[in-house]
Order: C-alpha cells, then sequence, then structure tokens
C-alpha cells in the first residue's frame, strides 16, 4: 500500500485507545417544507429546526475492545456510528483514531483510515448493489486498493467468502440469490476484505430471525479473536448487547446516560433510564409476569426537555432536573452515569 | 362447559402459485379458552400470518382454505355467509397488526373512524359512540383522549397509533383478538407499556388472545399457552412455563437454546444449523430434519402430532424431556 507514513502504525499495544471521541457532537438542520416557507414569508414565526443527534458525547474505545451502544430509536446511535466509521463529519469536537486527529491526516493517510473502519449495516441488502456479482462486491474494494492482485483475486475472494461462511461456488451469484442470513455474510465478507481493526456494526443482526441471528452473532465472535478485531455494537436488543459485549454505553436524545462494563450495567444499573430500559426488556426466564412499565414517550429529539432529557418520564426527576443538564460522573470504577440523583446525600 | 372462544381443526390453507402449490398453513389444529392468550410463535415464513387471516377469514387469491374448521364459540366460520363473516369481525373478531396504518385510515380523523367502527356494529347515537370511543383509549393507557379523539393518526408517535389500533379492536369488548407482531416495531419502552396494559386487559375482560410473534420472551411473559410453528405446521403446543422448562421438539429446544440471555456471555450461542426450507417443494418427512440434532432413519416419514404427556403435543418421531428420556 502507498503512502502510510503519515498513518500510525498499526501495531499498538493491547489495550490503548483505538478511537476516541471528544465533546463530539452531530446537529442537523431540519429545512421547512413548502408550508412551512410559505407561512415563513408570511411572518409567521416559524424557523428551519435542529435536531441535535449527538450531543457532546465522550467515548473512548480500547483495541480488542467489543463496546456495545444502546438505546431507543432516534436516540442518535446510527449518527454516532457513522461518525466514528469516518463517513460522516461530527459538527463540533474531535475524533482521534490511535491518539491521531483524522482531521489531521493527509488525504491518503486518511483514505487508509477510512478502509481500516469498517460499517456493517442492518439492512444488508440495502447496502449491497443489486447488480453486482457477489465475487465483485467483495473483491473489488481489495483490488483498488491494492490489497489483492488481479492473479490473486480468485484466491482471495474464495478466502473471503469461506470466512464469512458462504461457500465459494456461489460467488458469480447476485444478492438476491441469497437468504436474508446470507447476504449479512456477504456484507460481512465485504466489510473484512479491505481488512480493517475496526468494525461499526449499525443494527447488523436486527432484521434475522432468531435462530440465524445466533449464527451471525458466533461469526462476530470468531472473527473477533481470529482477526483481533474491535467492535462498536451498535443495537436497540439488550440481550444481544449483553451476550457480545465488553462495556455498554447507553444513550438517550443524542446524549451518554450512561457507560459501564456489561456486567456492572445489568447489574447494578446506576441511571434511572438503564433501570427503566432493563425493567421494560421481555425476558425469557420471567414467565406471566407484570410488565414493568415507564411512563410517557420518547419525546421528539428536535424539541427535548430542558435539563435531564428524561425528567419527564423519570420517577426520581426533581426541580433541578428540569433546569440543569446532569453531567457524567464517575460513580464507580469503570461506571460512569448522568443523574443529579448521584449528587444527592 | 361453554365451547372455547376458538378451536382451529386441521387447518389448511395453500397458495396456488405459479411456481406451486405453497402449504403456508398445513394440519393446523389449536384451541384458545375464553380469557386466555395463546402465543404462536415461529419464525418469518413459518405460517403464522396467514394462520392469523385464516381465522378472520381474509386469506386473498391466489391463497384459499383448502381444510380445515375454524369453529368459533361453536360456530364454523368456514360455513357461514360473507356478510355473518363481514359482521362478527371488527365487532366479535378483532385483528391488530405490526402496522397499525392497516388499521387506521390516515385521512380521517380518530374520532370520525372510531364513532364509526362503533355505529357499524351498534345502534347508538354519535355522542355514546364518541363515549365509547374515550374510554376504550383510555383503556390502553392514552393520555387526555379528548384531544387525541381530535387528531389524524400522522400526528402520532409509532406507539400511540399501535395504542389507538388496539383500542379501535377494543371498541365493541370482542370475544377474541388476533394480534399479528403489534409491538415488533417498537422501542422497549413502548412495548412493555402496551404489553401491559393487554396483559391487564386480558385479566379483567375475558376477551381471548392469540399473540403473534417471533419473541420467545413475549411469550413467556403473556401468554398461558403457546404454539410453536415450523414451516407451515405447529411442531409444538402446550403450557408456556412447561415448553419452555422442557421442551419437547427440538426446533423448540433450539430456538430457546440460541436466546442469547439462556447463553454464558461471550460463549458462542447455541445454533441451529441451516436456515428454513421454502415451502415450495416440501422435501417429504419431517420437514426439520436437516437442521435436527436428533434425526434417524425414521424421520425420512412424516411425524404426526400427537400429545405426549398431559396437555404436551409435538409433531417429532424422538422428542426429547419426555419422563421415559429423563430416567435414562
Ligand atoms: N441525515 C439526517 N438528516 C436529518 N436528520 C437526521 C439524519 N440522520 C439522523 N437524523 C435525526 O437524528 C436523530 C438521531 O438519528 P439516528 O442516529 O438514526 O438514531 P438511532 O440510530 O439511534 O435510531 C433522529 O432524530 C433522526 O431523525
Ligand atoms: N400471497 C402469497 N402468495 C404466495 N405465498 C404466500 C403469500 N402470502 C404468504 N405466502 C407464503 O406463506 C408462508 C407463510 O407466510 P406468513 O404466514 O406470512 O409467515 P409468518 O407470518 O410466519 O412470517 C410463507 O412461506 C409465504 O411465502
Ligand atoms: S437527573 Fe433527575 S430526571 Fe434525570 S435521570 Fe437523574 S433523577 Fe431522573
Ligand atoms: S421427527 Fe426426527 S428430524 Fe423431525 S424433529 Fe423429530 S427427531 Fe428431528
Ligand atoms: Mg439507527
Ligand atoms: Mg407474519
Amino acid at each position: 500500500m502507498s503512502a502510510t507514513t503519515t498513518a500510525p502504525a498499526r501495531a499498538i499495544d493491547a489495550g490503548s485507545p483505538m478511537m476516541e471521541l471528544r465533546g463530539v457532537s452531530r446537529r442537523f438542520e431540519k429545512k421547512l417544507d413548502f408550508a412551512g416557507r410559505i407561512a415563513k414569508r408570511l411572518g409567521a414565526p416559524v424557523r428551519e429546526e435542529v435536531v441535535h443527534a449527538v450531543d457532546n458525547v465522550d467515548l473512548t474505545i480500547r483495541k480488542g475492545e467489543v463496546v456495545g451502544l444502546v438505546g431507543e430509536s432516534g436516540c442518535g446511535k446510527s449518527t454516532l456510528g457513522r461518525m466514528v466509521a469516518g463517513i460522516m463529519p461530527p459538527s463540533d469536537g474531535t475524533i482521534l483514531r490511535n491518539g491521531v486527529d483524522i482531521r489531521s491526516l493527509s488525504h491518503a493517510a486518511a483514505k487508509e483510515m477510512k478502509l481500516r473502519t469498517q460499517m456493517i449495516f442492518q439492512d444488508p441488502y440495502a447496502s449491497l448493489n443489486p447488480r453486482m456479482r457477489v465475487a465483485d462486491i467483495v473483491g473489488e474494494a481489495p483490488l483498488v486498493h491494492g490489497i489483492t492482485t488481479r492473479t490473486g483475486y480468485e484466491a482471495y475472494v474464495d478466502e473471503q467468502m469461506r470466512r464469512a461462511g458462504l461457500d465459494p461456488a456461489f460467488k458469480r451469484r447476485y444478492p438476491h440469490q441469497f437468504s436474508g442470513g446470507q447476504r449479512q455474510r456477504i456484507g460481512i465478507a465485504r466489510a473484512l476484505a479491505v481488512k480493517p481493526d475496526f468494525i461499526v456494526c449499525d443494527e447488523a443482526v436486527a432484521a434475522l430471525d432468531v435462530s440465524i441471528q445466533a449464527q451471525i452473532l458466533n461469526l462476530f465472535m470468531r472473527l473477533r479473536t481470529e482477526l483481533d478485531l474491535t467492535y462498536l455494537f451498535i443495537s436497540h436488543d439488550l440481550g444481544v448487547v449483553e451476550h457480545l459485549s465488553d462495556r455498554v454505553v447507553i444513550m438517550y436524545l443524542g446524549r451518554v446516560v450512561e457507560e459501564a462494563p456489561t456486567e456492572t450495567v445489568f447489574s447494578q444499573p446506576n441511571h434511572p433510564y438503564t433501570q427503566s430500559l432493563l425493567a421494560s426488556v421481555p425476558r425469557i426466564e420471567n414467565r406471566k409476569r407484570a410488565f414493568a412499565v415507564v411512563k410517557g414517550e420518547i419525546p421528539s429529539p428536535l424539541n427535548p426537555p430542558p435539563g435531564c432529557h428524561f425528567h419527564p418520564r423519570c420517577p426520581h426527576a426533581m426541580e433541578r432536573c428540569k433546569v440543569e443538564k446532569p453531567v457524567l460522573k464517575e460513580v464507580a470504577p469503570g461506571q460512569r452515569s448522568a443523574c443529579h440523583l448521584n449528587d444527592a446525600a | 362447559m361453554a365451547a372455547p372462544t376458538l378451536e382451529v381443526r386441521n387447518l389448511r390453507t395453500h397458495f396456488f402459485t405459479r411456481a406451486g402449490i405453497v402449504k403456508a398453513v398445513d394440519d393446523v389444529s389449536f384451541t384458545v379458552e375464553r380469557g386466555k392468550v395463546l402465543g404462536l410463535v415461529g419464525e418469518s415464513g413459518s405460517g403464522k400470518s396467514v394462520t392469523g387471516f385464516s381465522i378472520i377469514g381474509l386469506v386473498d387469491p391466489p391463497g384459499r382454505v383448502t381444510g380445515g374448521q375454524i369453529l368459533f364459540q361453536g360456530r364454523d366460520l368456514a360455513k357461514i355467509s360473507e356478510e355473518e363473516m363481514r359482521d362478527l369481525r371488527g365487532n366479535r373478531i378483532a385483528m391488530i397488526f405490526q402496522d397499525p396504518m392497516m388499521t387506521l385510515n390516515p385521512v380521517l380523523r380518530i374520532d370520525t373512524q372510531m364513532i364509526e367502527t362503533v355505529q357499524a356494529h351498534k345502534k347508538v347515537s354519535r355522542e355514546e359512540a364518541r363515549q365509547r370511543a374515550r374510554d376504550t383509549l383510555g383503556m390502553v393507557g392514552i393520555p387526555s383522549p379528548d384531544e387525541r379523539l381530535m387528531a389524524y393518526p400522522h400526528q402520532f408517535s409509532g406507539g400511540m397509533r399501535q395504542r389507538v389500533a388496539i383500542a379501535i379492536a377494543l371498541l365493541h369488548e370482542p370475544d377474541l383478538i388476533v394480534a399479528d407482531e403489534p409491538t415488533t416495531a417498537l422501542d422497549v419502552t413502548i412495548q412493555g407499556q402496551i404489553l401491559a396494559e393487554v396483559q391487564k386487559l386480558a385479566q379483567t375482560t375475558g376477551t381471548s388472545l392469540i399473540w403473534i410473534t417471533h419473541d420467545l420472551s413475549v411469550v413467556a411473559g403473556l401468554a398461558d399457552d403457546v404454539a410453536v410453528m415450523y414451516a407451515g405446521r405447529i411442531v409444538e403446543k402446550g403450557p408456556v412455563s412447561e415448553v419452555l422448562d422442557a421442551p419437547l421438539h427440538p426446533y423448540t429446544a433450539g430456538l430457546i437454546g440460541s436466546v442469547p440471555s439462556r447463553n454464558k456471555r461471550g460463549e458462542p450461542l447455541r445454533q441451529i444449523p441451516g436456515m428454513t426450507p421454502s415451502l415450495l417443494n416440501l422435501p417429504p418427512g419431517c420437514a426439520f430434519r436437516s437442521r435436527c440434532p436428533r434425526a434417524a432413519e425414521a424421520c425420512m416419514a412424516e411425524p404426526g402430532i400427537s400429545e405426549i404427556l398431559p396437555g404436551r403435543e409435538t409433531r417429532c418421531f424422538f422428542p426429547m424431556n419426555t419422563p421415559a428420556e429423563q430416567a435414562a
């Protein structure tokens, strides 16, 4: 590969920070629709609305870790994942890859860095070109980037397919000729073919039936050890995240509300939102049991409640919660939580 | 004893497609007693929705109910007129869909839709109908129902729309509700709220429920009985706790085993190899054969469903967790 000079060396101490987010935010402007524009011209008090999809997030992911990112729809998981994968720039804040600010990299180094972080999506079908054969879907990028050669191409593609649990005999087929689980394997083979060391999985098993989901999760775990991968694993499914992750990050309306080692999150959740979320998850062990209830709806991200975003739904909300934003603080070793209750007593 | 709310006997619903006959529902039998919840589980394509549509008489060509009986409070629904069926539907039998917009009309205000639904089956004044609408919205946990009645579906969140769809299903206090994955698309806190309301309703109203889902954990919390479908057939049914604690069918065991929380954290999940077969040209014999760890020569023949233990049925030549097996 060319121009690797300014990129950080690949050999890094185990456990050193691979991805560091410092005060990362991402805003989207919601453009006015036609009626809104007319109303505005006529003097109505309408304005373009801004969604704080990700709001001032600090997060460190160390080499070899699997960090689970959970939260309900619209809380900013995918947006955070895209920024980490380098396919969407933050509005504010800094992202360090192996200690280096990605904005400071040369063009070539930035390109290589982008290859080294790959993203796997929920709907493999939408992310696979329907008119390309599997062999080309998997082999095109490695060829373009000089990871394989014309002569080594066929063998390289076969190896990638086999590793993802696909029979290379089917490499001349098109995506629609595969089942959902196999398509996800194609997506995985494509991502791994460019030799990444960091993978962002965005709801990668959400669309699959449980039996197929188990197969794909097992594949992710096997590849992690085989290839020494680091994962940011985004999922709304707490059971999946609990099984796979070393550490869990919980988001609510753009903010990280809690972060802790997996065992701690599930045995001693600190943040009232984490507690509510855990209580709401149906568990196969709980028979004919009253479902726990968190009150209220998820507020619109366009107009989140002031102070602590969770206060309208929180059973412990105090006056202070309505006006003052709680900050993430360490509440136990490795456990950070953003809740005013931790200041009391 | 009164007749059960629903008794389905040897139901067959097939699709006559150009590629061949799809036996989407094949020899399916189950009973739902008054006030009970039956969980109908299985992976996608196993025939859950078609079973639901067959019960409410909404199978469209090229599909057709080709055999069996659907006895609703003792009456065979296959033998009644389309008009009688229409009268039952939305009145004594209601269906809730994964997508609430299958129930809701996007261009009508909620009050209009609900009042029309009430008056379709009951001769009451508009004001009485409105009161009924208000009450049912309250029953499904919708705050400020008066305000909500004046709104259009698009002004609601997905969870709120589903609640309204459920409220519409409840307007006539039906005897049977068929719910087809109504919480699958919702966030977990919203799903929890709806499941809690549904649980309360089943306990207080005597309505029977068929809750279709792919999620065994939901069934565990909600249902009295469970029927597990695979490739158009019920492979196991029985009381929820017994089935989940000691499944008879290897497929049920496989499903339970692949739930992440049933595995040690970080260890490989127990997995069912392979994938579900196409319902077009199912090979003869047990449909689960190619994926089954217990498959043997005998499984080349087709297993029938039989009662292995009191109240527990399975479709397998070599069931698991039988007293004989546990003694061995
Ligand atoms: N490209 C975009 N343009 C405008 N708004 C967006 C865009 N992407 C995401 N959003 C908004 O940002 C918020 C967070 O979205 P997302 O990151 O997709 O959440 P999640 O993945 O947790 O469901 C949502 O309110 C969403 O509508
Ligand atoms: N209109 C149709 N034409 C042909 N096959 C159909 C049709 N509708 C459903 N099927 C088939 O019936 C089977 C069962 O479908 P369904 O009941 O929707 O499964 P589930 O709800 O368990 O996911 C599937 O294999 C599906 O392909
Ligand atoms: S800060 Fe207040 S409202 Fe927010 S979670 Fe803590 S107690 Fe609840
Ligand atoms: S009949 Fe045979 S193949 Fe089918 S589930 Fe039972 S043991 Fe397995
Ligand atoms: Mg997302
Ligand atoms: Mg279905």
